[in-house]
């Protein structure tokens, strides 16, 4: 039997008379990789921001590692060792890349933030451009990042995430807004990062494609309800999958296909 | 790729030449010298806080108090040693600062003006009510000794210029090293993403706590200084123009480096006795084109004339 990592019970929440999330029990093994489909408004980022303490659940329980995280702020829910990534990638636009590297480094290296001691000295800086070459980013480790493509940006939020080794990571969206040609490249770059560091990992994505090539398990989302849960051949073919989800993001890659045709 | 930094070594010449100067420059210019330094100091305070995104118009609260605790100490503590005093002050605004800090630090933005500058408004209102203290018209502040010497109302002027001097390069020799630490990161970190910095397992409400503590620790260093140099405290110390005038000195100089608060405090004294001078009933007016000027020229601050020149010849 595997290490059980993350375990929701019961996890609602409701927005006045809207349901984001109604009874989501889901449990979540160690090294797994989970992709999670829905259409939008199915209640799959509801759930990230519930699990990362970015919303309140309204009832049930979270628990990661047996411990009982229900209630925790991000802040606390990252040092206990689940971090996030953003659909829109949340950076510090100001500073360069590198800079962002540098402070993501410092916040989630478990020690007291310096006062004196420089951001840039040569041993963080070293590390901090092995952790963007880790994800092929290193040239842009100078330009502010106002100024990088969207495929960048995603990386760089999703490397500053895996700087503190979590044990578990959630990215939302990793491939949104990202060119089609370059999505597999992307996911090939990050799965490789998340498997060097032995994470357990869990993504949110519409592209079926995407999914079927690198999650091992599948979580369905409708109407913020769980309706499918299992390896990812067996859940995919699901019929309230297909009818409600697989269908509807066909039609959906279809017209963003259409879309790039016309371009 | 690594650059040396250059501002220690530039920071010792010039704290060498200034101290070299006290001894052939007129009292008048001391004074005007010292008050600039003092101010400067308040105004990094400020720039701490800016570079977090979080503009105080408050710190005359801070000013002020540092100015009343070298009144008070004098007149009824019987403390008279420059050194001494200072550490009182600072201790003393550090104390308020943080208890004040615990309520501002949940504050962003215009709530987090509106309330520094109600908290330093409360305190004038205080001070003007209590007649123990002067009133409106403040008191007179004793003739401070440095370390057991008395230098006598000839030598004041120009033993506080030194101090000032020696505190000004301390100041700034630690702030400039904590703007490119990590927690001087973590304040531009916060300016930017909020969000991201709680992800990334700092509290943002704590960083901005220290901040504002640091910020009420050298806004009264500068008021204390100020009372030593000018003799005198009174309640508009905590004035809310006062505070604007710290704004106005940030913008002038730009929050881009610690000197940059010295270089605006300089001139903004310059400026105001200047148009004083000049036309002693509109003098608001010229300080107030000059605030248009440079918002709309060099919304840097004139730090950024140097960038520009530096980035032009590299």
């Amino acid at each position: 039997m595997a290490n059980l990592i993350l375990e929701t019970r019961g996890l609602t929440k409701s927005f006045g008379a809207v349901t984001a999330a109604a009874d989501v029990n889901i449990k979540i093994n160690e090294k797994e990789i989970i992709g999670v489909i829905g259409s939008n408004g199915a209640g799959k980022t509801t759930f990230i921001n519930m699990v990362t303490g970015y919303l309140k659940p309204s009832t049930g329980t979270i628990l990661f590692r047996g411990r009982d995280i229900t209630g925790f702020s991000p802040m606390q829910v990252t040092k206990a060792g689940i971090c996030r990534s953003f659909q829109v990638a949340q950076l510090f636009p100001e500073l360069t890349t590198l800079e962002n590297m540098l402070v993501a480094h410092s916040m989630l290296s478990k020690k007291r933030l310096s006062i004196q001691r420089p951001l840039k000295s040569k041993a963080n800086v070293n590390a901090a451009m092995e952790a963007l070459t880790g994800y092929g980013i290193e040239s842009y480790g100078d330009g502010p990042v106002t100024t990088l493509p969207q495929g960048v940006r995603k990386l760089l939020d999703i490397a500053m995430a895996m700087v503190g080794s979590p044990a578990l990571l959630l990215l939302d969206e990793p491939t949104s807004g990202v060119a089609i040609e370059e999505k597999f490249a992307l996911m090939d770059t990050v799965m490789g990062a998340v498997n060097r560091s032995g994470a357990t990992n869990l993504f949110v994505e519409h592209d079926m494609e995407i999914v079927s090539r690198y999650a091992t398990r599948v979580i369905a989302f409708y109407d913020g309800r769980v309706i499918a849960d299992g390896p990812t051949a067996e859940a995919l073919a699901n019929p309230e999958v297909k009818e409600f989800i697989v269908g509807s993001e066909l039609h959906r890659q279809q017209s963003e296909g259409g879309e790039h045709a016309g371009n | 790729m690594h650059i040396a930094d250059k501002t220690p070594r530039n920071l010792c010449i010039a704290l060498c030449v200034l101290l070299a100067f006290g001894t052939i420059m007129p009292n008048w210019f001391a004074f005007l010298a010292t008050v600039s330094m003092a101010k400067g100091m308040v105004v990094i305070g400020l720039i701490v806080l800016m570079r977090t995104g979080l503009v105080s118009f408050g710190q005359g609260l801070y000013y002020c108090l540092g100015g009343y605790t070298v009144g008070i100490a004098g007149k009824y503590l019987g403390i008279t040693d420059a050194v001494g005093i200072l550490f009182v002050s600072a201790f003393v605004a550090g104390c308020v600062g943080a208890l004040l800090g615990l309520l501002l630090c949940r504050y962003r933005e215009i709530f987090f003006a509106m309330l520094t500058m109600a908290l330093s408004m409360i305190l004038f209102g205080m001070l003007v009510k209590s007649d123990m203290l002067g009133s409106t018209d403040g008191f007179n502040v004793a003739h401070p000794t440095l370390l057991g010497w008395n230098p006598g109302p000839e030598g004041l002027s120009i033993m506080i210029y030194s101090l000032a001097c020696l505190i000004a390069f301390l100041i700034v020799f630690f702030v400039h090293r904590y703007f490119q630490s990590g927690m001087g990161f973590a304040g531009e970190s916060i300016r930017e993403n909020e969000i991201r910095v709680e992800y990334l397992g700092i509290s943002p409400r704590r960083v901005i706590f220290y901040k504002y503590v640091l910020a009420a620790i050298l806004a009264a260093i500068g008021g204390s200084l100020t009372a030593l140099v000018a003799g005198h405290v009174d309640p508009e110390m905590a004035y809310w123009t006062t505070s604007g005038e710290f704004v106005f000195v940030a913008l002038l100089g730009g929050t881009g480096h610690v000197v940059a608060a010295f270089i605006g405090a300089f001139l903004y004294e310059l400026i105001r006795t200047l148009a004083f001078d000049l036309t002693p009933y509109t003098w608001q007016m010229i300080l107030g084109i000059t605030l248009l000027m440079v918002i709309l020229f060099l919304p840097k601050g004139l730090w950024s004339l140097l960038t520009a020149y530096k980035t032009g010849r590299g």
